[in-house]
């Protein structure tokens, strides 16, 4: 679909998914049960390239805030997870059919939220991975895709 | 709240364990229990034990700093313990602060510090 609002902050690499990566795990994320999953797997995955802690930890907590506002204001989603044996890297993508965002610059603005939040998950994850793009479009949904290297 | 936080009092301490799988239904009835809990007890201190988290996101950071703010509303000063320093920094880079939690190495640091300060029980 043609993305309406983009915010591409450390652009990724064309293609996505990159030649060289495979799927490591599809995860629902349709209940904070699910948001748990999906980070469990993003640990693996981590760990399946050889991260070190802190790094593992790093990307863990950026999907956790993307897993979490995919739940709450997208009314659920679907994550992917990818690991790349090549580069040494994990790239995940989640998207959701909700309502989208009309702003993404603002959304991403550390401090901006539209619930109770402290409006620091979409500005954090980015500062914690090494590639970040947000796109979205206003009543058909939003994706993340995240790339982080061991 | 089930098994997704744990409430106990310690030696006039309330002692708070968050699991994993902590959601937003839970934080509500952890907060008020924690608050009538310290009240009722006339506990000293609050200890927050995360050490069975593999990560503190915001949603996480967010009921830590909710509960350290009851905490300082009666007068009970909060540690948290069990933070590992990769957490710790991540947490900083995510750009959370939590200004009223103090963190401690260990529980037992934690009472320590509770037990010696005078200002304190
Ligand atoms: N998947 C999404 N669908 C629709 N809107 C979203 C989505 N993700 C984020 N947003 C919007 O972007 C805003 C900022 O998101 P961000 O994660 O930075 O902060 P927050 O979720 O409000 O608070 P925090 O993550 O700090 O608890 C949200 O308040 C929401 O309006
Ligand atoms: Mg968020």
């Amino acid at each position: 679909m043609p993305w309406h609002s983009c915010a591409i902050l450390q652009p990724l690499d064309d293609p996505w998914p990159p030649a060289s990566a495979v799927l490591f795990h599809r995860q629902p994320i349709l209940t904070e049960s699910d948001v748990v999953l999906g980070r469990q797997a993003v640990g693996r995955a981590m760990a399946e390239v050889g991260a070190r802690e802190v790094r593992r930890i790093r990307l863990v907590t950026a999907v956790s805030e993307i897993f979490r506002n995919a739940l709450r204001y997208g009314g659920g989603g679907e994550a992917v997870i990818f690991l790349d044996r090549v580069t040494k890297a994990v790239l995940v993508e989640c998207r959701d059919n909700g309502p989208g965002i009309e702003d993404t610059a603002l959304a991403m603005r550390d401090g901006y939220t539209s619930g109770k939040g402290l409006g620091m998950g979409l500005g954090g994850a980015q500062r914690l991975t090494d590639a970040f793009e947000l796109h979205s479009r206003p009543n058909e949904g939003t994706r993340v895709r995240m790339m982080s290297r061991a | 709240m089930a098994h997704s936080a744990g409430l106990f009092l310690v030696d006039r301490i309330m002692l708070v364990t968050i699991h994993e799988d902590i959601n937003d239904s839970d934080i509500v009835e952890l907060q008020d229990q924690l608050a009538v809990k310290v009240h009722a007890k006339g506990a000293r201190g609050i200890v927050i034990d995360i050490s069975a988290l593999d990560i503190v996101d915001t949603f996480v950071g967010r009921i830590i700093a909710q509960l350290a703010g009851i905490g300082s509303i009666l007068d009970a000063p909060t540690f948290v313990v069990g933070m590992r320093p990769a957490v710790a920094m991540t947490l900083v880079e995510l750009g959370m602060t939590l200004p009223d939690v103090r963190t401690a190495r260990s529980l037992g640091h934690a009472l320590a510090q509770l037990r010696d300060s005078p200002t304190i029980g």
